[in-house]
C-alpha cells in the first residue's frame, strides 16, 4: 500500500466547483480542461511572478498575466468579481479578445501569488508576462489603420461636400470662378495633411516593394494618390477647373477600410508554437545522489539525472520510470483517449501528465531534444511553409499594377504627341490612374470575407486565418483525426440503463475523487453524490474506501476480483463496482461518435473531396470508427511525425488537403496542411494551429465551411470579373479625357457598391439552399 | 455666397469634433477588446 495518494488536495479544488446555470458557470468548465490547479500554482510561481510586477504612478503594484481555459462573460466576471473581492485589489480587468488579466493592487497587503490562487483554484491558468514584449507589431499595425481610417473619413465626408458644392455650380452655371477656386483650396487644405497621414501606410509598403524590385497594389495606389492631390493642387493655383482631392481621399478611405477589415482577420491568427511552449514544465525536483531533493530550472536537468514527478504534475523530460507505479494521460503525444499504467522500465514523454502517484524518472532526453520539443519545431517549421502562399488579390496585383502604369505612360505620351502641353497630357494620366484604381479590386476580397465569416459565425464556425477561407475552396482530401474530431473525444457511459440508481450514485461518489478519465466519466452522470471522507487511489487499479463498514471497490476487472466468465462484454471499457457481500456492477464506457458524421462524410464524397482517416489510437478501434462513419481510407497508431509525413505526400501528390484534428498531437500536422480546422473543445494549441474553429457537437460544420469556402471563392472571382468590366468601359473614356472629377467619383463609388452589393448575395444564395 | 464663411467653418468644426472622439476613443482603449465588450454587456449588475 506505499502508493496510496490522498486525494486531499484535489478534492478542495473539487469543492469550487459549481455546475449548471450558464454555459460555464463559476469556472466549471475551466476546472474541467485545467489539468489541476495545484500544478498549475506551481507552475505559476514558478515562473517567478516577483520578477514581472511593475508600479504605477501611484505606487501600485501591477501585473500582466496571460489567462487559460477562459470561454464566456461568466468567466470575465468571475475572474474579475474574485479578485475585486480582495480589498487589496484596486483594479482588475480581462481583455477577453487577447485572453489577457492586468491587476493593479497594493503591494503591502498582498504578494502577488496570494492574489492570484483562488483564480487559478477555480481552473484558470495563469502566466506572468511581461508586456513589453508581447506587445506584438500586429497591434500596433491595427489601431494606426484605424486612426488613418478615421482621417481619412473626415476629410473624405468634408471634401466630398465641398465638391458637390462645386459640382453642383457647375450644372447650374452660378458659381463664380472665384468661390470655386474658394472651395477648392480649403479642400486642399483638408485633403492634403489628411493624405499625408493616411496614405502612408500605403506609401510605405509601396516604397518597401519597390525597394525589393517587385510592384504590388500599392504602387499604383499611391502614385495614384499622390500624382491627384498634387495635379488638383496646381490646378487649384491655376484657378482651373478640375480638382481630385475628393477622389484622393475617397480612395484613401475605402481602401483603408478594405485594409483594415482585412487586417483585424489577420491579427486573431497568433503564433502558435509560443502558446505551445506554456506546457512544458518550468521547474525540476531532482533527486541528487545522496538521496535529497531540489528544486531547478528544467533547463539545467542533464541525461541520467533522477527526476521526482509529483501527482498533478507534467513530467519535465523525457525519461523512464525508475521507481514507483503510475497512471499517465498521454494524449498529449499519441492522442490516445485512455491512460496508461506506467511500472518501472516505461517510457514517458515530457508535457505528459502523471495522474496518479508520486514517481522517479530518469531523464533520457532533456530541453529541445524532447519529443515535445520535436513537436514545437514541426510547428515552426510547417508555419514557416505555409506563409508562402500567395493570395489571389496579390497574384492580380502583379499583373495588373505594370498594366495600369504603362497605360498611364501611354496616354501621357499619346496626348503630349498630338500636341497639347504636358501639364494637360499629365492630367489625362492622372484620370487614368485614378479611374484604374483599384477600389472595387481593394474591397473585392475583404468584403466577401467579412460576410462569409460572419455567415460562419452564426453557425458557430469560427474564421482565424486572414486567407483561409481561399485556402480551403482550394481542398480536394480531408484527412480526420479520430479522437475528439470524430468522436466527441470523451468517454461515456453506456450502459446506464443497465444500472441500478443506487449503484451509479454509490460510484460517481467515489469516483469523483478522481482525475482518471473512466472515473470522471461516472462522476458526471451521478445525480446524488454525496462526500466520503477517504478515498484512496490505487494506481493502475482503481479506487477503494469504507462505507457502513463494508469495503468498496471501483476499478478494473481484477481490482474487484470478478470472476473472468462474468458478463465479458466487447472490447469497450470498464468499471466495475463492488460493495462487499453484493453483485459486483460493471459500468462500459464509450467514446461516442459526433452526430451527423456520416452525412457529413458522404456529402463531402458528393462535392468530390477524397477522405483520410489518420489516428494515434490502436487498429481495432479506429477501423471500427472508421466503418461507422464509412471512411475507406484509414491508418492507426500514427505518431506526429508520421501524420506530418503522410500530410507532406499528399501534397507531393499535388492534393490540397484539410486537416482536420484536435489534439495536441496534430498540432503539426494542421500547421502542415494546406488548411485546418479544430473543434472548440481542442488544446488551445491545436486552436491557434487551426484556420478554423468550429463549435458545437455536429461534424456538419466542416462541410458548411467548405460549402461557404467555395462559394466565396466564387463570388470573389466574380468581383473581380466586375471590377474588370468596370475598367474595360472607364479606361477608354479616361483615356480619350472624357473623365471628369464627377465622372470619377460616381464611377468608383458605383462600382465599390456593386461589389459590395455582390459579395452580400452570399447570404442570399445560403438561404435559398435552406429552404 | 456670404452665409459660406459661417457654414464652411461650421461644417468643418463638427467633423472635427467627430474625428476627435473617435481618436479620444481609440487612445482611450475602446477597440482593444472588442470580444470582450461584447461579452460584458451580458453582465447585469452594476457594480464597478
Amino acid at each position: 500500500m506505499g502508493e496510496v495518494v490522498q486525494s486531499a488536495e484535489i478534492t478542495m479544488a473539487n469543492a469550487h466547483r459549481d455546475v449548471g446555470g450558464n454555459c460555464c458557470s463559476g469556472g466549471a468548465v475551466a476546472f474541467a480542461y485545467s489539468n489541476t490547479p495545484a500544478a498549475d500554482f506551481q507552475n505559476f510561481l514558478s515562473a517567478d511572478p516577483t520578477a514581472f510586477v511593475s508600479q504605477d504612478e501611484d505606487g501600485n503594484a501591477l501585473l500582466h498575466m496571460l489567462v487559460e481555459n477562459m470561454h464566456c462573460a461568466n468567466c470575465i466576471r468571475t475572474i474579475e468579481k474574485t479578485l475585486t473581492s480582495n480589498p487589496a485589489v484596486f483594479e482588475a480587468r480581462v481583455n477577453f479578445s487577447t485572453r489577457r488579466l492586468l491587476v493593479r493592487w497594493d503591494e503591502v497587503k498582498s504578494d502577488a501569488a496570494d492574489l492570484v490562487k483562488p483564480i487559478i483554484d477555480l481552473g484558470y491558468a495563469l502566466t506572468p508576462f511581461d508586456p513589453s514584449l508581447m506587445k506584438t507589431a500586429t497591434e500596433e499595425a491595427d489601431r494606426r489603420l484605424l486612426k488613418a481610417m478615421g482621417v481619412a473619413g473626415f476629410a473624405a465626408a468634408n471634401v466630398m461636400l465641398l465638391s458637390v458644392s462645386v459640382w453642383a455650380g457647375l450644372f447650374s452655371n452660378d458659381m463664380g470662378p472665384s468661390t470655386r477656386d474658394f472651395l477648392h483650396w480649403i479642400s486642399a487644405l483638408i485633403a492634403m495633411p489628411a493624405v499625408a497621414y493616411s496614405g502612408q501606410v500605403f506609401f510605405k509598403s509601396a516604397l518597401g516593394a519597390l525597394k525589393a524590385g517587385r510592384l504590388n497594389m500599392d504602387v499604383p495606389i499611391s502614385l495614384a494618390v499622390i500624382l491627384a492631390v498634387g495635379i488638383s493642387l496646381s490646378e487649384t493655383i491655376q484657378s482651373g477647373e478640375h480638382a481630385y482631392f475628393d477622389a484622393a481621399v475617397t480612395l484613401l478611405f475605402f481602401l483603408l477600410i478594405g485594409r483594415y477589415l482585412d487586417n483585424r482577420a489577420r491579427t486573431k491568427a497568433r503564433s502558435a508554437a509560443e502558446r505551445l511552449l506554456l506546457l512544458k514544465a518550468v521547474a525540476a525536483t531532482i533527486i541528487e545522489p545522496d538521496g535529497s531533493h531540489k528544486s531547478v530550472p528544467v533547463d539545467t536537468v542533464t541525461v541520467g539525472t533522477i527526476v521526482h514527478v509529483a501527482v498533478g504534475d507534467r513530467f519535465p523530460v523525457d525519461g523512464q520510470i525508475q521507481k514507483g507505479f503510475t497512471t499517465v494521460d498521454n494524449s498529449l503525444v499519441t492522442g490516445e483517449s485512455l491512460p496508461i499504467d506506467a511500472a518501472v522500465e516505461t517510457s514517458v514523454f515530457a508535457g505528459t501528465l502523471n495522474l496518479s502517484s508520486p514517481v522517479q524518472v530518469r531523464a533520457t532526453k532533456t530541453g529541445d531534444n524532447t519529443l515535445l520539443g520535436d513537436i514545437v519545431r514541426l510547428m515552426e517549421n510547417a508555419e514557416q511553409g505555409r506563409a508562402k502562399y500567395v493570395r489571389i488579390a496579390d497574384r492580380i496585383a502583379e499583373y495588373y499594377a505594370p498594366v495600369v502604369h504603362i497605360l498611364a505612360a501611354l496616354t501621357f505620351g499619346g496626348w503630349w504627341v498630338a500636341g497639347f502641353e504636358w501639364q494637360v497630357s499629365l492630367l489625362q494620366a492622372v484620370a487614368v490612374l485614378i479611374v484604374t484604381c483599384p477600389c472595387a479590386l481593394g474591397l473585392a476580397v475583404p468584403v466577401v470575407q467579412v460576410v462569409a465569416s460572419g455567415r460562419l459565425l452564426l453557425r458557430g464556425i469560427l474564421v482565424k486565418a486572414a486567407d483561409g477561407l481561399e485556402r480551403l475552396a482550394q481542398i480536394d482530401t480531408v484527412v480526420f483525426d479520430k479522437t475528439g474530431t470524430l468522436t466527441e473525444g470523451r468517454l461515456d457511459l453506456v450502459n446506464r440503463a443497465d444500472i441500478p440508481e443506487k449503484s451509479l450514485n454509490l460510484a460517481a461518489s467515489i469516483a469523483k475523487e478522481s482525475r482518471h478519465p473512466l472515473a470522471q466519466a461516472v462522476a458526471r452522470r451521478g445525480s446524488n453524490t454525496f462526500d466520503l471522507a477517504d478515498v484512496q487511489e490505487h494506481p493502475g487499479r482503481g479506487l477503494s474506501t469504507m462505507l457502513d463498514g463494508k469495503r468498496v471497490r471501483l476499478g478494473s476487472r481484477i481490482w474487484c476480483e470478478v470472476r473472468d466468465d462474468a458478463n465479458g462484454s466487447d472490447n469497450l471499457p470498464e468499471l466495475w463496482l463492488d460493495v462487499d457481500g453484493e453483485k459486483p456492477v460493471q459500468f462500459l464506457f464509450e467514446d461516442c461518435l459526433r452526430p451527423e458524421v456520416a452525412e457529413t462524410i458522404s456529402s463531402l464524397r458528393k462535392l468530390g473531396i477524397e477522405i483520410e482517416l489518420l489516428s494515434g489510437d490502436r487498429g481495432a478501434v479506429v477501423q471500427m470508427i472508421a466503418s461507422d462513419a464509412g471512411i475507406s481510407q484509414w491508418r492507426a497508431s500514427v505518431t506526429p511525425e508520421d501524420k506530418v509525413r503522410r500530410l507532406e505526400e499528399l501534397k507531393e501528390a499535388g492534393k490540397k488537403v484539410l486537416m482536420v484534428g484536435d489534439g495536441l498531437n496534430d498540432a503539426p500536422a494542421l500547421a502542415t496542411a494546406h488548411v485546418s480546422m479544430s473543434p472548440s473543445t481542442a488544446s488551445d494549441v491545436s486552436q491557434t494551429a487551426a484556420d478554423f474553429i468550429f463549435q458545437g457537437r455536429s461534424l456538419l460544420a466542416v462541410l458548411e465551411a467548405v460549402r461557404v469556402a467555395r462559394m466565396s471563392h466564387r463570388l470573389v472571382v466574380q468581383n473581380f470579373s466586375l471590377a474588370f468590366a468596370y475598367n474595360a468601359i472607364a479606361v477608354p473614356l479616361a483615356v480619350f479625357g472624357f473623365v471628369t472629377p464627377l465622372f470619377a467619383a460616381i464611377a468608383m463609388s458605383s462600382s465599390s457598391l456593386i461589389v459590395c452589393a455582390n459579395s452580400m448575395r452570399l447570404n442570399a444564395v445560403q438561404r435559398e439552399e435552406k429552404s | 455666397m456670404t452665409v459660406l464663411i459661417y457654414l464652411i467653418p461650421i461644417a468643418l468644426f463638427l467633423g472635427g469634433l467627430g474625428l476627435a472622439a473617435f481618436i479620444w476613443s481609440l487612445k482611450s482603449g475602446q477597440y482593444e477588446d472588442l470580444e470582450g465588450a461584447a461579452n460584458r454587456i451580458l453582465f447585469d449588475d452594476e457594480d464597478k
